[in-house]
């Protein structure tokens, strides 16, 4: 079964292609790759799945059914969730809060005025096993700002998983961390179970490279190749574009 | 200790009216609350929001008006009231539609338009309004045949509405919906791909503001029995602004205590001092100075600090 597909996606900024008639298809419960330089419109991309930006032509499907009509928001109650390469989270609020505030957005209690937060005792134990299984839990009711930057690598992850979501897209959760953190978050993510698809973009290929199974290699907005690890890594063009002589 | 602060304060304000030293200033304690319903109202949007709105007064005057007018045209209290509640109500989806079409300097000039436009009616639509001369309310109302005519009457009215209010705010910013708000206002595009409808809770967020609004509003309209152009002016809408900022603005009491500081250095020092505007002027520049976050948590910070140093063994401040 198709978890994620694009069909002839295109987008551009100005006379700039950033998305160029870009069509994969992504099986439930693949590990997916998406490598390119620097450019080639590897966020802009999963800025089109989620919906943050809307594609000039092209479309987007979960599960078969088309949602590029779908507005962002409801695609994550769709099974659709992503981390920021950039980390955009709450920093006055505690690593508890954040997390709990990815719980709230697939919950119809976020619409509550009546009750208080800190009584709502299910949603804030989920929050917590959350945390743990990024393995933040003794740092939970700490404020995110005094965190270390690893740690909240690891929160967007701990926030992205918390929503179980079927379709995850990762966008570069390695950048940034020192290698042994790069080792935690490398288990973190082979520890998370077949039932959630994802779609990562990364730069590190030692993980990276272990970690996925089919690779899609981007430049200038398209798919120059794809494939397995084998075919694309042994691909001449992957040379060219990506790895250097 | 927390509980005991919270009855004693509870406490002086009930007997407010028989220590403070006659009604005048019986009736600028009412005038301390209303206002300071005003301004957590305005909270809702520019602490927990983080949308700065400079109109405001337009929905202040909206339910004063909305009550004056309507009282004079023979609807009775309970009708007025509710009349005006409704009104503002919908004056504020009004507001929120056109204005939450822009956030930061386009959603707080959009106000500021709405409130011009609002004033504008007030002052030079003469038929609807009375323009200049505004409207008398003949009498204040009587809930449940109570009469509010005296000061202390008024003022005792006032408090449990503020105490209603507070209450609200209280159990909002606890709530679920709560931490939404506050999620837009720091994180927008975050908040969006989580699966948060922006847009909606900015919208509902507004009504909830505009309705604290409402009733501060129509608590001064039978407070003044008399409305005018004057409360709906840009003056009023910066006022209270200032209030909310001054007090520090995404926080509980902050705004209750900038109400205090205005109507205060407004009513008291205006009797003492001529030029009290210059005063006030100095009092804001000092806050903004030394407290940017505001009154109350400046004060709590100053707080903490002070006790930390006291406790430091003193070799420790020696060096």
């Amino acid at each position: 079964m198709i978890a994620l597909e694009a069909r002839a996606l295109s987008k551009s900024f100005g006379g700039l292609r950033v998305s160029a008639d870009v069509s994969f298809a992504i099986e439930a419960g693949e590990r997916r790759l998406i490598i390119g330089p620097n450019g080639a419109g590897k966020t802009t991309l999963f800025n089109l799945i989620t919906g943050e930006l809307k594609p000039d032509s092209g479309s987007v499907h979960l599960f078969g059914r088309d949602i590029t009509a779908v507005p962002s928001m409801r695609r994550a109650h769709h099974g659709l969730a992503r981390t920021y390469q950039i980390i955009t989270l709450f920093p006055k609020d505690t690593l508890l809060h954040n997390v709990t505030l990815a719980l709230l957005g697939a919950s119809p209690l976020r619409w509550n005025p009546m009750v208080r937060l800190a009584n709502q005792l299910a949603v804030l134990r989920q929050a917590r096993e959350a945390l743990t299984r990024v393995g933040l839990g003794n740092l939970a009711d700490r404020p995110l700002g005094e965190t270390s930057y690893g740690e909240r690598r690891r929160v967007e992850i701990a926030m992205a998983l918390a929503q179980r979501p079927k379709v995850l897209l990762l966008d570069e959760p390695l950048a940034g961390l020192s290698i042994p953190e790069r080792h935690e978050v490398r288990d973190l993510l082979l520890a998370i179970p077949r039932d959630t698809t994802i779609v990562m973009i990364e730069h590190d290929m030692d993980v990276a490279l272990d970690f996925a199974e089919r690779i899609t290699l981007l430049h200038f907005g398209e798919v120059i190749v794809e494939g397995t690890r084998a075919e694309v890594v042994g691909d001449p063009r992957t040379r060219e574009v990506y790895l250097g002589a | 200790m927390r509980r005991s602060a919270l009855a004693l304060t509870v406490l002086a304000l009930v007997t407010l009216p028989y220590w403070i030293g006659g009604p005048y200033y019986t009736n600028i304690a009412s005038q301390i609350l209303i206002w300071a319903i005003f301004a957590l109202g305005l909270n809702v949007l520019v602490g927990y929001g983080g949308l700065v709105s400079l109109g405001h007064a337009g929905l202040f005057g909206t339910a004063s008006y909305a009550a004056a007018w309507l009282v004079a045209a023979g609807a009775g209290q309970l009708a007025g009231g509710l009349g005006a509640l409704a009104l503002t109500l919908l004056m504020s989806a009004l507001y929120a539609a056109l204005a939450l079409r822009a956030t930061g300097i386009g959603f707080l000039m959009i106000t500021l338009a709405l409130g011009q436009i609002l004033w504008g009616i007030a002052y030079r639509w003469i038929s609807l309004t009375n323009g200049d001369n505004g409207i008398n309310l003949s009498t204040r109302p009587m809930p449940l045949g109570w009469s509010l005519a005296t000061p202390g009457a008024f003022y005792i009215a006032t408090l449990v509405v503020f105490g209603l209010a507070v209450s609200a705010m209280a159990s909002f910013v606890a709530s679920p919906f709560g931490a939404s708000l506050r999620g837009t206002r720091d994180q927008p595009r975050r908040m969006t791909a989580l699966g948060y409808d922006v847009w909606l809770i900015r919208f509902l967020a507004f009504l909830f503001s505009g309705f604290w609004t409402g009733i501060a509003g129509l608590l001064f309209c039978y407070y003044n029995q008399f409305v005018s152009p004057h409360l709906v002016a840009l003056s009023s809408s910066a006022e209270v602004l200032l209030m909310v900022i001054s007090g520090g603005s995404g926080t509980l009491l902050g705004p209750i205590a900038g109400a205090a500081l205005v109507v205060i250095m407004k009513n008291v020092a205006s009797a003492y001092i001529e030029r009290w505007n210059l005063v006030l002027g100095a009092i804001f520049v000092a806050i903004i100075v030394l407290m940017p976050e505001g009154l109350v948590p400046g004060s709590q910070r100053i707080w903490r600090w002070a006790w930390r140093v006291r406790d430091l063994p003193t070799a420790e401040i020696a060096r």
